[in-house]
């Protein structure tokens, strides 16, 4: 009738030996639950959260895998807010987040959560327009408005003031921003909080704000975020500088607390960092956006990679503090290649402090 | 039509030919949009593939890399949920054939129908829920179990049905020799319906290779080869969503070679299928 | 060959012809026969657990938001995780649009493939075509999507959308800024998606009429559209549930569609806007809800996408039944 004997036969008798497998699958316990570190000798570390890191963190774990044949650290980039979740469920060995875990999330999880700061970043606007060369120049205002909705057209007069030499298309303006929760969305919308009363009170500093009706669209991912803008003539969005950057797409100049316009450069984050470093408080996570200080690029951030102060296995965490210390040393060589900037030398102290009081079972992971 | 005439059998004729080639012209509309999809995949895909694509690992971009770990750990899924869900699905068929005429077997059918209906992003926070969450990993079990429930109800109805057209006279035989029915059902039936049951199975494996949705949350993602069913475990559809949406034009031509990878094993199997039941529609 | 292309429906003919004797049998079974059916019976009993858990599940980890928003979530439209303010209206009205775009495409070339299909090609032409257009069907909708963004978004932005607002900008629906991201393109992948689907069970409705209502109109001396339009009449109930089953479909998809529309919870009456579905807020943001409303608030969301689904494809399939069971001479299909 349909496939020949001889295969369909075959087949069947393949299925009845695989019923002997399904009263396994039926009796509920699930394969190998329990094989922990299965693998002969080697520790998988599972590690999820934000984009913003993404280049840099593949990086380091595929030069620490090459120095380290016996660890296999993933990384999975997801968003800040999905770091978050994965480490206060356990589901990831270590979360990855540029926004600090708030009182309540915090609360939530089942143990002592440390912040370690591993690179600074710049959230960049990018943009797609053609036949404009030259970088724009925005105000703290006017991407304000432009993401309230109040500045419509690229033609606009004010954007214009600021670019008094370019000529700029009679477009829509098309924002893009993050439909996932977000690290580079809350450093976004906490620098936009700090320029400016209204956005505070329409919109605020969150992971994942309400949008604006009407702006744009969104995108997960500053991958996701990227591709997007890269895709779509005549949009703006923010990501981190890495992201623009290798796509060579321009990257707006913003203008700074001082009045000056900067570029986001490794140079103008470092200082904006320098600026409140001796301001560190314990938890060593701090907001550096509108930092004071004539070259300091105003969207400037740490990011951070979340663990349990108390690892449950011994093996793993140690595994975990050894990368942890490696990124921050050795792994440095890396960080500005991929166009983030290293942390100031007395943060590497302080970090390295918290990572030396990761502990297992009352002992001290790292000696 | 030359001339054009108002009298109404040469109206009634314009509007046959007209009604005519406007169907003519739909299909034709539906085979070129599979001709063009298919030949984009088949032009970027091609382009962009090589021997090392299919067998490395991601690395970090710039540095090449590949869907070697994609390809293995689909295959792993798809086989655990064959393991779980050709069985399963294939016990609840019979049972609709053998024993499906009550009451009972009108709400076992209708839930199977109802699980075909829900939408695969479901079936993948169900796992989460029931597996990722109590296990405190993404493993490819969880993602393997929720490849399995959506196998399921479609094996099952196609193995009813199947079942359902083995001829009266072969079963009769058997029992006249005093065969018990389970017996009967085993060695007689099944083995009748066999061809077609496999062949259900077969476009099940081919339904299922596609899936992503319920995979995000559940089988999560991988950089690594890994054979471990409690470890996350990467799989082609997910590496192509993730490819696909991102900034890179390094990633984008992979997203298009591991379609081509997927699409061919998915054309492959819809087309042996065809093949072996080419009597038959 | 058989002139006629036998129907999943004509086939259930031969099965209700033994039915009495399967009954007659099973009640004289032996003790390997009970152990038998006892094992089938525990495998029928899981799916049935497993559907019930899911509802449960799914209903249970859903009550923070309902008794939180109760029947307002339905028509809230913020939708908001900073204030804990959750309005699903976004969503569903993203969900139903770019269905209904769907589906105006898709329901006419699906019945013009169907009816081309079965009343006037040839067979050794029919065939390879119904093979094609099935085909459409299994490509999966992480590959339609990968298509939307790189072929299709940029093909609406620069060739379709464009005109369309030069000559119905009038209209709000063509208004609004041009991307080529949006709840058109949305719907015009689910079109291409759930064009086989329909295809096929109009295919089987319309094989299912009697060829006697043909050749009567035939005889009657209608052309062979004509007797099309007679074929159509008698299997309407058919083609609505056809209809309908595309439109679960619809509904349901996930990845392609996230992939296309933009993903922002806007209510917008422009076409061209970007817009949310169901379906595509649980894959974007499922995974970091950490927050317990809103975690809860996702999975509400995910309850009323699995109870529309499934009360959609009831009805489909009561419709499809209607028009099938006068030649199966069985209440079979659910």
């Amino acid at each position: 009738m349909l496939i020949p004997k001889k295969i369909s036969q075959a087949v069947l008798a393949l299925v009845l030996v695989t019923v002997a497998a399904f009263g396994l699958a039926c009796s509920g316990d699930p394969v190998g639950k329990n094989s922990g570190d299965s693998g002969g000798g080697t520790v998988q570390l599972q590690g999820q959260g934000a984009s913003f890191p993404k280049p840099i963190y593949e990086k380091w774990m595929s030069e620490y895998g090459k120095l380290h044949a016996n660890v296999r650290i993933d990384y999975q980039s997801q968003g800040s807010g999905a770091g978050i979740k994965a480490i206060q469920s356990r589901t990831a060995d270590f979360g990855a987040s540029d926004a600090p875990m708030s009182e309540e999330d915090m609360k939530k999880a089942d143990g002592e959560i440390l912040h370690i700061p591993t690179v600074l970043g710049a959230v960049v606007l990018t943009y797609n327009l053609e036949g404009v060369a030259q970088p724009l120049r925005f105000s703290s205002e006017v991407i304000v408005d432009i993401f309230l909705g109040k500045i419509k057209k690229w033609d606009d007069a004010r954007i214009k003031a600021d670019n008094p030499n370019v000529t700029l298309p009679a477009k829509d303006i098309t924002a893009v921003y993050r439909s996932d929760g977000s690290g580079t969305t809350q450093v976004f919308t906490d620098y936009l909080s700090k320029v400016s009363p209204e956005w505070k009170q329409k919109v605020g500093t969150d992971k994942a704000p309400k949008w604006p009706e009407g702006i744009g669209m969104g995108a997960k991912g500053n991958e996701g975020v990227m591709g997007q803008i890269k895709n779509t003539p005549n949009t703006i969005g923010y990501v981190e500088l890495a992201y623009a950057k290798e796509q060579k797409l321009p990257v707006a100049l913003i203008k700074n607390s001082s009045g000056n316009f900067v570029e986001p450069s490794l140079e103008a984050v470092t200082a904006a960092a320098a600026e409140s470093a001796a301001n560190m408080p314990d938890a060593l996570h701090q907001s550096i956006t509108n930092a004071a200080g004539a070259n300091t690029y105003p969207i400037s951030s740490y990011t951070y990679i979340l663990v349990y102060k108390e690892q449950k296995d011994a093996a793993k965490g140690k595994a975990l503090v050894d990368f942890l210390w490696w990124s921050l040393h050795d792994g440095e060589k890396y960080v500005k290649e991929k166009l983030y900037a290293p942390l100031p030398p007395d943060i590497v102290k302080r970090a390295e402090a918290k990572i030396n009081s990761i502990m297992s079972g009352g002992k001290p992971l790292r000696q | 039509m030359s001339e054009v005439s108002v009298s109404g059998k040469n109206f009634r004729r314009v509007v046959n030919t007209l009604m005519t080639s406007l169907t003519a012209a739909c299909a034709f509309f539906v085979v070129a949009t599979l001709v063009i999809i298919l030949g984009y995949i088949a032009i970027r895909g091609v382009t962009s593939i090589s021997w090392q694509f299919l067998i490395d690992t991601p690395k970090p971009v710039g540095e090449g890399g590949g869907i070697g770990n994609a390809i293995v750990g689909s295959f792993i899924m798809m086989l655990l949920s064959s393991v779980v869900g050709l069985p399963l699905g294939i016990a609840v068929g019979v049972y609709l054939a053998e024993f499906g005429d009550g009451w009972m077997g009108n709400i076992v059918r209708f839930v199977t129908d109802t699980l075909t209906g829900v939408p695969s992003i479901i079936v993948g926070i169900f796992i989460y829920t029931l597996i990722v969450l109590p296990m405190g990993r993404a493993s490819a079990l969880a993602g393997g179990i929720a490849l399995a429930l959506i196998m399921i109800p479609i094996v099952a109805r196609t193995t009813e049905e199947m079942i359902r057209l083995v001829p009266t006279s072969l079963r009769e035989g058997a029992l006249a020799l005093g065969a018990p029915q389970w017996r009967v059902t085993l060695g007689v039936v099944l083995p009748a319906a066999s061809s077609g049951i496999a062949t259900g199975a077969m476009l099940a494996i081919a339904r299922i290779s596609g899936e992503t949705a319920p995979l995000l949350f559940t089988a999560l993602g991988s950089r690594f080869y890994n054979y471990y069913l409690d470890k996350p475990m990467s799989s082609l559809t997910v590496q192509i969503y993730n490819y696909a949406i991102g900034p890179y034009d390094v990633e984008h031509k992979m997203a298009w070679a591991a379609t081509l990878v997927l699409m061919a094993l998915i054309l492959a199997i819809n087309i042996a299928v065809r093949f072996f039941t080419r009597q038959k529609v | 060959m058989q002139p006629n292309i036998p129907t999943p429906a004509a086939q259930y003919g031969a099965s209700a012809r033994r039915w009495n004797w399967r009954r007659a049998l099973s009640s004289t079974g032996s003790t390997g026969d009970a152990v038998f059916r006892v094992i089938l019976f525990l495998c029928a009993m899981l799916i049935l657990l497993i559907v019930v858990s899911m509802v449960t599940m799914m209903a249970a980890n859903a009550m923070p938001s309902i008794r939180r928003f109760g029947f307002g979530f339905l028509t809230g439209r913020d939708w908001n995780p900073v204030a804990d303010s959750f309005g699903a209206l976004p969503f569903i009205y993203g969900t139903i649009v770019s269905s209904i775009i769907a589906l105006i495409i898709a329901v006419p070339l699906s019945l013009g493939v169907a009816v081309f299909l079965v009343e006037q090609a040839p067979r050794r032409i029919a065939r390879p075509i119904a093979f094609l257009v099935e085909l459409l069907a299994a490509i999966p909708s992480v590959v339609y999507g990968l298509w939307g963004i790189f072929v299709l978004a940029p093909f609406l932005r620069v060739y379709v959308e464009p005109p369309l607002q030069k000559w119905f900008g009038w209209l709000p629906l063509f208004q609004g800024r041009i991307t080529g991201i949006g709840l058109l393109t949305g719907g015009v992948i689910l079109a291409i998606m759930v064009t086989p689907i329909i295809t096929a069970v109009v295919r089987d409705v319309l094989a299912a009429v009697p060829v006697s209502q043909r050749e009567a109109a035939l005889a009657l001396g209608a052309t062979k559209w004509e007797t099309t339009r007679v074929v159509l009449a008698n299997a309407a109930s058919g083609i609505a549930g056809a209809i309908v089953l595309g439109l679960g479909r619809a509904i349901g998809e996930t990845m392609a569609v996230t992939m296309v529309i933009g993903n922002v919870p806007q209510i917008s009456a422009s076409l061209f806007e970007p817009s949310y579905t169901i379906a595509s807020v649980l894959a974007s943001n499922f995974s970091e809800a950490t927050d317990e409303l809103y975690l809860s608030a996702l999975i509400q969301i995910g309850l009323i996408l699995f109870l529309v689904t499934f009360m959609v494809n009831g009805v489909a399939k009561l419709l499809v039944w209607s028009v099938t069971r006068g030649t199966s001479g069985t209440a079979r299909a659910t």
